[in-house]
Order: C-alpha cells, then structure tokens, then sequence
C-alpha cells in the first residue's frame, strides 16, 4: 500500500474503502453533525423528506450560536424550533444561547475526537483539525440529508503540508502566520484540498493556538486543516473529559505524496493584518495606517463610520470579548473609533489589561448582551459599574471599577498616568 | 431548452428543481444570456449574511449581488448564465448563495475556478457549475453561451470550450434535481 495523507486515511477510514487517490468520490459516514442557529433551515429541509427518521441522533450536535442571542421574534421563533424538536427527537447534544460559539463549545466538551469525520454548517469547521479530526464545513441540505441517512459524498483532496520551522516572535501570533500564508498563497492557495501542519514549532502549541491555524485554513480555501495529535491534544482531550482509550489517532504516513510543501520560518515573522477587500490582501501591520477604519469590519463593515462620537457610542458585546491575542492595537484601534465605552458580559484577561493601560473604559457585566438591543440608550457609569438602559428602565450592576484602574482611566492611561 | 426563452419560475420553500426538469435539461443544452463578472465573487456579495432568515429561493433573489448596485441586479435577472473568474463563492458555507442564483433564473455558472463550498452546494441544488477557464477568457458580458453537461462543451458565439464532465456521482445528483428531491424520491419509494 503507498503511503497516504492523513485527509486520505481519514476518507478511507470513514467510508470503509481501501486505495483511495485524491479525485474519487466516496460515501463517507460522518461521526458528528454540527449545525448552529441555521439548524432550523436543516429542520424546514427535513419537511420535503416523507416519513423522515434520523439514522443517529447521537450524532447530531446542535449549538445555539451566530444568530444569538435573538435580536428579532424571527430569530427567536428558529431558536424555539431547534430547542423543540431537539427535545422531541432525542437529541441530546443540544447547546443553548448561552453555551458559547459553536466550535469551542463541541471541542471543550469532549465531542470531537482525533481521526473522527465532522461536517458543520459553518465554513470554518476545519478548526477540528486542532484535534486531529477531518473537519468540513457544509451546506444545510446535505447536512440534513446526513441527518436521514448517516452519509455523505466526499471528495478526496489533495493535500498540502505546511512545515512551521523556528519560533515565532514574542507578539507575534498563530494569527500572524496564518495571515502571511494566505497572503502568500492566496485566498484559493488551497481550494478543495486538506493542509497539514506540521514541524517543530507546531509541537509547542496549545491547541487553541492549533485551532486558529485549522480555522483559518479555510481562508485558503481549504476543505479541511490538520495538525497531528501529540501528547498537548491528549492533555486537552483529558480535560475536557475524553480517555486516550476513547479514540483513534491517525497519522499521515511517512513519505506520503504533497501537492505542494511550504516551508515557513516563524522565527521572521512579523504582525500582518488583511486589508480590504479579500482576504489575502495582507501586509505587515507596520505598512497599514488608520486601523481604526478596519475595527469589527468583518461584523459590521460601516462599524468605524457609524460610531457616533459626540454621542459616546457604547459598543455591547458578549462573553470573552477581546480573547486570542493580547495585542494592544486592538484595544488602540477600538478606541480610535471614538468609541465612548464597551460593556461586555466578560472581557479577556489581556483586553481588559489593555483597554485601562490605553484609557479605554470598559465595564464587564454578565447579562449585558442578552439584556440590552442594538440602538437602546445607555447610561453606564463605569466606577459604579452599572448601566442603565433608557428603553427599558433597568439599571444593571456589573463590575466596579477598581479605584487604581479608574486613576488610569481619567489620566488617559498607564504611560499618562506615569508621566504626571 | 435552449437559452434565451422564457424564464424558468423559482421553486417553491426551498426547493430547486424538479427530477424531470433538471434531466430534461441536462439532456439538452443550458444556458442563454451571460452577466459575467471577475475574480473573487464571495458568498457576502452574492447573498449578504442579513438575508440568511430565508431559504426560499424568490425571496433570496431579491437580494442576490446587492451589493454590487441596482444594475448589476437587473442586469443578473435578465440573465440565464452567470460567468465569473477565479474563486467564485469563496467565504463561507451557505447554500443560499447557490439558492439564491436559481431563484434569480440562473441555470448555469461558468467560471475559472469555484470556492469548495459553493461548488458542492450548487451540485447539492442542481445548479450547473463547471470550471472552464477558456470560455471565460473568450466571452463579452451580454453574449449567449449554452452549456452541455454531457458532453463538457460550452458553446459560444467565440466557438466550443471543452472542460472535464462531472464524475458520476455528482450527475447523478443534479440530474435528480439535487440532493434533496433525489433523497425525498428514494424515501418516497422506500414507503412504497
């Protein structure tokens, strides 16, 4: 037998087919079906099905995130829809709005295993690939028809193997390289095939920092991302409560054929940022000026022009806001938008950090985005640490703000507050 | 059918097309009047996440390529053809991307390279997808081209364009009019 990728003895192993070359299309069975508040159209699909039953419930995984919390009764109709006929159908890996997002919540929680098959309706469910797992992102029809019949036709890819060599620098992030690999290989560098990582440097990650190189393998076009599981997945696995008897590694074999090998030297690498519009449009972060124009452009495009300035907008948002990098140009760009505030259900420990070492306030109050709506008045006191929402009524208590950081806040930061 | 004629009406709540219909035209030639369009068509320009709150075809339409401005709507209903360059429907999964081209009346997509999701969403909802970069290289925005599954030939006024016919598997669906009328006709003779 000749020696095989791991995206190819993965398809063998999920469709039960031997000597399978990238190009063949087989029938694979999925081990776990993602879908997250999109499970409704999965659900609305099944109705052109007659007399429908679901081959494995147990592999059906739905989490409540993307469109949640609900923003409009629509909204909360699909969410209701979901959380009915989960109940009704026995699907017991059912996550609510206030699980997290989707991907964290399966992997943190012991659903994703090493050499396991997941599809979800989501582009980037290549991030499975952080735990040695094929992960593929899908459309609502053939996750549904999943559902119905346990399968799927697959494509076996083709694969390229990604060689992360040296160290990368400190402030400089998985995020970074990633960027730099797109912006070297293109936005369709990858398309339809599997990317394996591998090398030293990879060996050192934590598999969150495994999970940003998987997801943003998408961004190559990639059908899946991989990084080979090793004794930091073991100890993840342990944790969120998987037994190393629980699952099956699978490890490319030695000399199998690449399309492509690309060799990346971390130890130069520099911060890179993607620049509208696509994004492989990458350049150091030193070249580009004006970040403020690009904050939360990929949740909102108009974020840095609609920020009413002379109004102090409040941005509202959910729990770990600011979590990966603990770079403080996020925090500098964030504030160089005008924006008066941000209260968040919890922030991440280096945002928080930054944002009173930049004289931005902030005010961390669990609830907050569930309780509030886009376009309400707020009044937030950030040394109380309540917000009072006007449309409402309610005054919620978050937070206060402890006296040396509220010093910093009204010196305009640590390196102002230093200086006077 | 050859192109050019009356528009085929949307389906219905998220339907396609019906078994017959996409047989009958894979048999024939597909195609009409091209809107053709460059490199990296995302998934946001074909159909912004906003509009995600439908999956029914007409609806979708209404918002297909909003972005690109009011006369490349008009310009994308009058069509039967779209044709694009590098990584058409890159960016995320959603099959309303695929949806949303049918319920505008658009019976193929002709293009130089396809991101993956789209291309197994536009076989998964029987829209004709093919890879072929001569034929885009050779046509003027507004020209008729006709497309030949069966045979991998698109025929324009420029002359005929060969590219590799799907495999098997991937006809089957989208002479069955996709994935999920072809999975609805098997449990419907299943029951018997």
């Amino acid at each position: 037998m000749s020696a095989r990728t791991f995206a190819v003895k993965q398809l063998e192993r999920a469709s039960g087919e031997d000597g399978l070359r990238p190009g063949d299309i087989v029938t694979a069975e999925p081990n776990l079906y993602m879908s997250h508040t999109a499970s409704w159209r999965c659900i609305k699909t099944l109705e052109r099905l007659p007399g429908w039953t679901l081959r494995h419930p147990e592999r059906i995984a739905m989490v409540m995130d993307h469109v949640s919390p609900a923003r409009t009764p629509k909204a909360a109709g699909f969410h209701r829809l979901c959380r009915e006929f989960a109940d009704t159908n026995g699907i017991e890996t059912f996550y609510d709005v206030e699980a997290g997002i989707s991907h964290l919540v399966l992997m943190g929680n012991g659903h994703i295993r090493p050499g396991q098959l997941i599809i979800g309706t989501d582009s980037h469910s290549t991030i499975y690939g952080a735990l040695g797992a094929l992960g593929t992102g899908v459309g609502y029809s053939e996750l549904t028809a999943a559902w119905v019949t346990g399968t799927l036709w697959m494509k076996v890819p083709e694969s390229i193997r990604v060689e992360l060599g040296g160290e990368l620098p400190p402030a400089v992030h998985p995020m970074d390289l990633m960027l730099k690999l797109i912006g070297d290989l293109g936005a369709d560098g990858a398309t339809y095939c599997s990317v394996e990582f591998h090398g030293g440097h990879v060996a050192r990650m934590s598999v969150s920092q495994r999970m940003t190189l998987c997801n943003l393998a998408m961004e190559l076009g990639a059908k899946c991302g991989y990084v080979p599981p090793d004794e930091v997945t073991d100890a993840y696995l342990a944790e969120a409560g998987v037994a190393p008897g629980d699952y099956e590694v699978l490890l490319p074999d030695e000399g199998a054929e690449y399309r492509q090998v690309v060799d990346v030297d971390c130890d130069g690498l520099a911060p890179h940022v993607a620049c509208p519009h696509t994004v492989d449009n990458v350049r150091p972060i030193d070249e580009v000026a004006g970040t403020a124009a690009y904050v939360l452009e990929d949740a909102n495009p108009r974020f840095a022009r609609e920020v009413d300035v002379a109004a102090g907008d409040v941005l509202v948002a959910g729990r770990h806001f600011g979590q990966s990098s603990g770079r403080a140009i996020a925090v500098k760009a964030l504030a160089a938008t005008g924006v008066g505030c941000v209260v968040a259900d919890s922030f991440a420990r280096t945002f928080y950090r930054n944002a009173f070492e930049v004289g931005l306030p902030i005010v961390e109050l669990e609830g907050v985005s569930a309780a509030v709506c886009e376009g309400d008045e707020l009044v937030v006191d950030a040394e109380a640490g309540t917000v009072r929402d006007e449309r409402t009524g309610e005054t919620l208590q978050g937070r206060p703000t402890d006296p040396f950081l509220l010093d910093m806040l009204r010196a305009g930061g640590l390196i102002a507050m230093r200086r006077a | 059918m050859t192109g050019g004629s009356a528009k085929r009406s949307p389906g219905g709540f998220g339907a396609s097309r019906t078994p017959s219909e996409s047989a009958e035209r894979l048999a024939s030639r597909l195609g009409g009047r091209c809107l053709k369009l460059g490199d990296d068509v995302n998934t946001d320009i074909l159909i912004p996440g906003r509009y995600l709150v439908s999956i029914d075809p007409a609806e979708l339409a209404e918002h297909a390529m909003e972005p690109l401005g009011p006369d490349v709507q008009a310009r994308l209903k009058a069509a039967e053809v779209v044709v694009a360059g590098r990584n058409f429907g890159g960016g995320s999964a959603r099959e309303q991307a695929s949806t949303c081209l049918i319920g505008a009346g658009i019976q193929a997509v002709v293009a130089v390279s396809f991101a993956r999701a789209f291309f197994r969403n536009a076989i998964n909802t029987a829209l004709v997808a093919v890879e072929c970069p001569e034929a885009v290289a050779a046509v003027q925005d507004g020209d008729e081209l006709h497309v030949d599954v069966e045979h991998g030939v698109v025929a324009a006024a420029s002359g005929e364009h060969a590219f590799a016919p799907y495999p098997e598997a991937l006809r089957r669906i989208v002479e069955a009019g996709g994935l999920i009328p072809a999975l609805a006709r098997e449990l419907e003779e299943a029951r018997g």
